[in-house]
């Protein structure tokens, strides 16, 4: 990680995919656009009914396709829409960002959050610094790309 | 049936009446200090003494043990008698020379000086018992008792001695004739004789209360008290409003029932709380009891509360000068953020009602007056114009000053800037009322997740679009009313409690459930029937069929996609929301790298 922080593209802006549940996070990302709130325009929302609807291989489809970070918003523990969908999501991330590691991706380029509907400012935050943390590490390197992200 | 003449009157009595029961209820007046219809005649204070001629010969017996035989004649205010009368209350006033019950009595009967000296000018106890026998006989507490003997004798527990055998449910101090008994609360308690202090055990809610009947608090009720304190060995403590209901009415056995209904709607109009100006010490809630809440003055002004609708301090006085303190809690970064909207104008209210009940001056601490509604702002203008005292800055500080020439309870200091005048001011007042901020129920959250609600930022359950869809929830069939959404006063509250009863009988009329199009289907060419997606559904709405195939019941599915990320062979996905369809969005914001 060292290494692509070093790597780092003056004036590089990263992709981010966004996973947004639509219950709590597209909500709230919802109403920060409403309200005005300003968040990162790297950030690409991709609405899903629900958190666990995000699988491995989504993610993985978005590395792939030219996402230099992805992360994955639900709404709190206890407030899923659907009782327990993001008790699954909560397991399934951090075994992905393990098996990144094996694929040479830095872990640190996915990250699970939790905004409920109400927290518009907290989406605006929470995607500021993604984008923030990102940045250094640079653009994701080729091979992964290569291999299936064209077309 | 029996005859008995009093005074000269002829009166039918019932078998096993006292002789006093009958003259009473005749109308005939016995002084009594002893006698109370619910307990045993004890025949201790010989007030009720009458004469009683049978057979010719007259004695002078007390009324209230003597049983009234078929026959008797009896007078009750002959020449004996009054002479009688007239050297026990002799003796009663010699012993409890500053009781003004026995003290008008005595005049009443010529009485105007104690005939004896006593060295204990403060003694109230006439050893009447009657304290005694109602904790015996009624609440079977057996706390009190007479101990010692002659002129030694007096009432009290074991050894005058604090005992835990005392539930302090206080009637000893209803019944004592003379006010001998006090209840002293521990110290340090904040005790409240008035105006919310205790109140009976039972009783009507409010004066309008439907249906208008009384309801028995359970914490507090005798009966019950006793009853779980000796895990059911007294069962049948007090039950004085049992007694005394002519329409035999109370049922102590009633229980809360649980019931179970299928319907098709439902909406939650679950309301809010008080806020608990506690949490502000610089209020000074709790440090005196003339610091009260605004729901706590609508009981004190309301007709059907403990003083009968008069505004009063805690000592009983009309005040002079009343302080309100607007927005506490709310508009708060302290406490809550939001304007509880109600308060304004319940405060204008409250200043109008204690200008017209008590002609006191009034101080109104506000930041901003939110008179919003309808005709609120005529109000406001009326209020001012009734003579109230506003002050724009919040009370900043309450404090609770010491007592002055035998008064009970301190006068309170309301310190505050008047942001208009742009200096400090301060006024000492006889109540203050905190118009404290309504806030979501403490159990919100266990309602959220009961019916899979959101809830917004303040804590209230969140509606489906703050515009547009301002009854609706997230969750089918699921309708929200009233503050369970939001702070809101009542003209509101009626208005969205009528918007969610015509969302619900729409749904309910309709006859059929129009379902999201968002729903999983199987590929059943791909489908291993290896279960994972049966697991994962939160709705049960995936089932294995006979030919090891997954199937989903579309009227169960919500569309959440759960199964389809849990699939291991993509058999599995929900509708417009399709793996495809994903990855085309995914590929289409990336489509200027992926081409070049």
């Amino acid at each position: 990680m060292s290494k692509s922080s070093s790597n780092a593209i003056e004036g590089f802006e990263p992709k981010i995919v966004a996973f947004l549940c639509n219950w709590c996070s597209y909500a709230a990302a919802d109403s920060a656009g409403v309200a005005r709130i300003p968040s990162p325009p790297n950030v690409l929302p991709v609405r899903v009914m629900c958190s666990a609807r995000v699988s491995a291989e989504l993610i993985l489809k978005a590395f792939m396709s030219g996402a230099d970070g992805v992360i994955v918003l639900g709404c709190h523990i206890g407030d899923c829409h659907y009782d327990s969908g993001n008790h699954r999501t909560v397991k399934r991330i951090p075994l992905l960002r393990n098996l990144l590691i094996y694929m040479g991706v830095e872990p640190d380029r996915l990250r699970l959050r939790w905004v409920s509907a109400a927290e518009s400012p907290q989406f605006a935050q929470v995607t500021t610094e993604f984008v923030k943390d990102v940045r250094p590490l640079g653009p994701l390197s080729a091979p992964l790309r290569m291999e299936g992200g064209a077309p | 049936m029996v005859t008995l003449t009093i005074d000269g009157q002829e009166i039918q009595a019932e078998e096993g009446q006292t002789v006093l029961e009958v003259a009473r209820q005749a109308g005939i007046k016995i002084p009594a200090l002893c006698h109370h219809p619910l307990l045993e005649p004890f025949g201790a204070c010989r007030l009720c003494v009458v004469e009683v001629i049978r057979r010719g010969r007259s004695r002078l017996e007390t009324s209230c043990t003597h049983p009234a035989w078929d026959g008797l004649e009896i007078k009750t205010n002959s020449p004996p008698v009054r002479e009688a009368r007239k050297t026990i209350l002799g003796l009663l006033l010699s012993r409890c020379p500053n009781v003004p019950v026995i003290q008008d009595l005595a005049r009443e009967y010529g009485v105007m000086e104690p005939p004896f000296p006593t060295d204990k000018p403060d003694e109230k106890c006439i050893l009447c018992g009657l304290c005694v026998r109602t904790c015996h006989e009624l609440v079977k507490a057996d706390v009190l008792n007479f101990s010692q003997a002659g002129v030694e004798r007096r009432v009290g527990p074991p050894f005058l001695e604090k005992t835990r055998q005392c539930i302090g449910c206080g009637a000893c101090t209803i019944v004592c004739p003379t006010g001998a008994i006090e209840i002293v609360l521990e110290k340090d308690a904040v005790y409240q004789e008035k105006p919310l202090g205790p109140t009976s055990a039972i009783w009507v809610p409010s004066l309008t209360a439907v249906p208008r009947v009384p309801v028995i608090d359970t914490d507090a009720c005798i009966r019950f008290r006793q009853n779980d304190r000796t895990n059911g060995e007294i069962a049948d403590a007090c039950g004085v409003c049992e007694m005394v209901c002519e329409a035999g009415a109370i049922n102590f056995e009633q229980q809360d029932e649980v019931l179970e209904l299928d319907v098709g709607a439902i909406i939650v109009a679950t309301g809010f709380e008080m806020w608990d100006p506690h949490q502000l010490s610089q209020y000074s809630y709790g440090k005196s009891p003339n610091i009260i809440t605004g729901l706590e003055f609508e009981r004190l002004s309301n007709a059907g509360g403990v003083t009968g609708g008069e505004i009063l301090t805690a000592d009983g006085r009309k005040p002079e000068r009343v302080a309100i303190i607007h927005c506490v809690g709310s508009r708060d970064h302290n406490a809550h953020p939001y304007c509880s909207r109600i308060c304004c104008m319940y405060s204008l209210k409250q200043a109008h009602l204690v200008r017209d009940k008590t002609g006191a001056e009034v101080y109104e601490f506000y930041m901003d007056m939110r008179a919003f509604g309808k005709a609120y702002e005529e109000f406001y203008e009326r209020v001012q114009k009734e003579g109230v005292t506003f002050v724009r800055g919040r009370g900043a500080e309450v404090e609770v000053l010491e007592p002055q020439n035998g008064q009970k309870y301190g006068q309170l200091r309301v310190k505050g800037e008047d942001a208009n005048l742009g200096r400090m001011v301060q006024a000492d007042v006889d109540m203050v009322v905190l118009s404290t901020a309504i806030e979501a129920p403490h159990d919100a959250s266990q309602v959220a997740s009961l019916f899979g609600l959101s809830r917004s930022e303040d804590g209230f359950f969140a509606e489906a679009h703050p515009k547009m869809r301002p009854v609706e929830t997230n969750t089918d069939g699921v309708f929200l009313a009233g503050t369970a959404q939001g702070p809101r006063d009542v003209p509101d509250t009626v208005a969205h409690a009528g918007a969610a009863a015509s969302m619900a009988l729409a749904l309910l009329d309709k006859g059929e459930v129009t379902i999201s199009p968002t729903v999983s289907y199987v590929l059943t060419r791909y489908c291993t029937g290896c279960g994972k997606c049966v697991v994962v559904c939160p709705y049960k709405a995936i089932s294995l069929g006979e030919d090891g195939k997954a199937s989903v019941n579309a009227a169960l599915c919500k569309g959440c996609g759960s199964c389809a990320a849990a699939c291991p062979s993509d058999a599995i996905t929900p509708l417009h929301f399709t793996d495809d369809q994903l990855v085309g969005q995914i590929m289409g914001v990336f489509y200027e790298q992926i081409v070049v």
